[in-house]
């Protein structure tokens, strides 16, 4: 055995605090060790050179690098052992930057706790046995969940770079929020006239199917081979059939409320959702209509020319390989009747930001005017509260919601332009306008439009007669202030949808405090999940604006044909392993798996049927937590067995 | 501590419109930064900041506005609209609303009401900028 030590300096993040040339001298003594050396920066190409040319001239068969965290160059110095057919798992990485020099400032604490920490990598590197990296097939078919403006562009992303993809959207029609607002900020385009090109291009592109009205229910599998169950819920109207002639909401006599336009407006029981709607067809309400099951009313199958409708239509479960998964499936607006002092949901024409932009859009329930929902008038003053919900983590949302600040000018902004003579008030807490253009959008809405901001909090809104009381507060002028408004509409925030807390749960990954997936890293891996081959795009992750989202889905979209373009994936090599005949079928292990890697399975024992555990390779991500639950050690974290583990910790003991 | 009452009737813009008229600037445009009343010499004479009284007339605050000293403190000595972000021009703000002030109350100052010791250390360019400012 012969053991190459390489002590980096790190320039003088590391030899600032731990005396390199002293540790070097050190090692030579530590068992089986041949070389020990220091250099200023080991990642570098001469750095890596110097190993290389050990390897080969002293025939190294182990080597350790003292530096910084395995994080950031153990692929690196891997590479090297590959390059001279060394095992790539035979190298050790001692952690003496972040661990070391970093968290200490005294060079002769740092040197000894730098020598204890190599002598137990040294000691351990000794145990440490060759690793295969195992091959797995790639299925090269996308699963895109959610078809708002992320789960589109993922989707339209994918399919044009040549991969199969399915996008599953929950409600009658893609489009998500973005298909219910007017404008959108800071260039004013119409948020329908750039969306719906989109979604046309969706329903007509080959590499994508649509399907609408459904939901995953069930997720099996692992990167590259994920089993996905979709459930599609019945349309009522036959997509193809269906020739939009609109004869046969004529003769519905079911009024319900229209979702679209958050209850403004009223809709039959067969409706299409908005015009632009895609898949463009009509469809049936189950909850609302008179004909299904029991058939009492059948008047749109009898005025129906093209004869699309079909009460008797059954959910459909479709199994379908996918290799991966995009996770798209949104936001919701905070519950702002949670908000009592804001009266919301009993002060009518006190309204949500989602609610004021139906009324903005020339498609919406009053046509684009701008009117109370109480009494239909013009309102002359409108106050805009920022932060409904964000930014209270004692009652409400911890955190900004990011784009209410942008949204809330655009709105007192498009009041000034239908309504010339009215005055738009802001209420805000701090404006944050992070975004290209945004800033200058934020002032022209002041400069030009005159819309007022106060900086500070609405405490209270009452009913006052026919308008609205606002008890305030200028934080500027340092006065409490009271103002009557006609209309008041709430910046509400974002949490977390409902899918996206069902997916999460379904595909495994995790969820921060706040509800929202986690991101493999915040900074670094955005669109990556803890698991490998799931992706996430636009405000599963928190919130985010159209161009971010849109920015994200493409990235996650990237990321995720970096997987569908490949022909198998390795594996790392450092995962469990059964010993069978240790194993007593427990399933200890199995629950304490955190990616489902572990299941038990029979098998036959000298006549005996006997359970044992079953690591899945592909699905492990080598975490030990079943080499740790198991009562029996009999299972072995490859890379860290027990007996390596055991003899790394007596050798830190040691004096 | 009172609630002041925010309205936005014909009087309230009338008043934003008149001082915006006079002093030719955008009041609208201040974002209440408070780099005017930072930089001023004279802030911790003045009852309300500089950004204060601005901000006060983009709310409509008149009677307010007025009786703040601030802009009768201020000595245009311009670093305020030197070192403003938004280019506003706050010390012609500032001139505006003496302006407005003499104008609708002609009595503010009566020169035979000046004590005689006061008036031997007034410059005459005080007194005539004092009726150049009554003139619309």
């Amino acid at each position: 055995m012969k053991i190459g030590v390489y002590i980096c300096e790190c320039g003088s993040n590391i030899a600032g605090t731990v005396d390199v040339e002293e540790i070097a001298e050190r090692a030579k003594e530590f068992p089986n060790v041949e070389v020990s050396r220091v250099y200023k920066y080991m990642c570098s190409d001469p750095g890596q050179e110097l190993i290389k040319k050990d390897i080969e001239e002293k025939e190294l068969d182990r080597v350790v690098v003292a530096a910084c965290s395995p994080r950031m160059h153990e692929p690196t110095f891997r590479a090297v052992l590959e390059d001279k057919g060394l095992n790539p798992y035979v190298l050790e990485i001692v952690n003496i930057r972040e661990q070391v020099s970093w968290v200490h400032e005294d060079m002769k604490e740092g040197t000894e706790k730098a020598t204890s920490l190599l002598k137990g990598a040294v000691v351990r590197s000794s145990l440490m046995q060759p690793l295969e990296r195992k091959k797995v097939g790639v299925n090269h078919k996308a699963l895109v969940i959610g078809g708002g403006i992320a789960g589109i562009q993922a989707a339209l992303d994918l399919a044009d770079m040549g991969f199969k993809t399915t996008l599953v959207e929950k409600t009658s029609s893609i489009g998500g929020k973005m298909a219910q607002l007017d404008k959108t900020f800071p260039t004013l385009d119409c948020s329908q006239c750039i969306l719906s090109p989109k979604m046309v291009d969706v329903s007509r592109h080959p590499n994508i199917e649509l399907l609408a009205l459904s939901e995953v229910i069930e997720v099996d599998g692992y990167v590259g081979n994920f089993k996905a169950k979709i459930k599609k819920s019945p349309r009522y109207v036959i997509e193809e059939k269906c020739t939009l002639c609109d004869d046969c909401v004529d003769v519905c006599p079911v009024i319900t409320h229209d979702e679209y336009n958050q209850g403004f407006a009223p809709r039959k029981a067969i409706y299409i959702s908005y015009p632009q709607a895609i898949p463009a067809s009509y469809l049936i309400d189950p909850d609302a209509c008179l004909g299904i099951d029991p058939l009492i009313c059948a008047k749109c199958r009898d005025v129906c020319g093209p004869e699309a409708i079909d009460f008797d239509m059954q959910p459909e479960i479709i199994e379908e390989e996918y290799g991966s998964i995009i996770i798209a499936t949104g936001y919701e607006t905070y519950p702002i009747e949670n908000i009592g002092e804001y009266g919301y949901g009993t002060i009518p024409d006190v309204i949500s930001g989602l609610d004021f932009e139906r009324l903005l859009s020339s498609g919406g329930p009053t046509g684009g005017k701008i009117l109370r929902p109480s009494d239909g008038t013009i309102p002359k003053t409108v106050v805009f509260v920022h932060c409904a919900g964000s930014r209270d983590p004692s009652k409400h949302l911890p955190y900004c919601s990011k784009i209410c600040c942008m949204y809330s000018t655009k709105h007192a902004l498009m009041y000034k332009h239908l309504v010339h003579d009215g005055t738009a008030i802001n209420f805000y807490i701090d404006i944050r306008t992070a975004g290209k253009d945004y800033e200058e959008f934020y002032q022209r809405a002041a400069e030009e439009d005159h819309v007022v901001y106060i900086r500070g909090k609405v405490s209270e809104l009452f009913q006052d007669g026919d308008r609205i009381l606002i008890k305030g507060v200028d934080t500027l002028s340092g006065e409490t202030v009271e103002l009557h408004a006609d209309l008041v509409v709430l910046a509400t925030g974002m949490i977390p949808s409902e899918g996206t807390k069902k997916m999460a749960n379904l595909l495994n990954v995790s969820i921060g405090i706040n509800g929202f997936i986690r991101e493999a890293h915040p900074k670094l891996k955005p669109v990556d999940t803890a698991i490998s081959g799931v992706f996430v795009a636009g405000t599963v992750t928190g919130p985010k604006d159209i161009p971010e989202t849109v920015s994200n889905a493409s990235g996650a979209a990237s990321r995720a044909a970096g997987i569908l373009a490949q022909d198998e994936l390795e594996i790392e090599g450092t995962v469990a392993k059964v010993e069978e005949s240790l194993c007593r079928g427990c399933g200890l292990c199995a629950e304490a798996c955190p990616y489902n890697a572990i299941e038990l399975k029979a098998v036959n024992r000298y006549g005996h049927t006997l359970q044992v555990a079953f690591v899945n390779e592909a699905l492990c991500k080598g975490c030990g937590s079943c080499a740790a639950a198991c009562l029996n050690g009999a299972i072995n974290q490859l890379g860290y067995t027990d007996s390596q583990i055991l003899a790394l910790i007596s050798a830190l003991g040691e004096e | 501590m009172s609630f002041e009452y925010i309205k936005f009737g014909k009087e309230e813009k009338d008043f934003i419109e008149k001082i915006e008229e006079i002093s030719g600037q955008n009041v609208y445009s201040c974002y209440q930064c408070g780099k005017c009343s930072a930089g001023c010499a004279f802030s911790s004479y003045m009852d309300k900041t500089v950004n204060q009284l601005i901000h006060l007339i983009q709310v409509g605050q008149k009677e307010r506005v007025l009786a703040a000293n601030t802009h009768w403190v201020c000595a245009s000595c311009l670093t305020c609209s030197v070192r403003c972000p938004r280019e506003i021009d706050v010390a012609a703000l500032m001139e505006a609303v003496r302006e407005y002030q003499l104008r609708e109350e002609p009595e503010k100052v009566k020169i035979s009401n000046i004590p005689k010791e006061v008036l031997d250390k007034l410059p005459n360019i005080a007194l005539v900028s004092n009726f150049r400012k009554k003139t619309e």
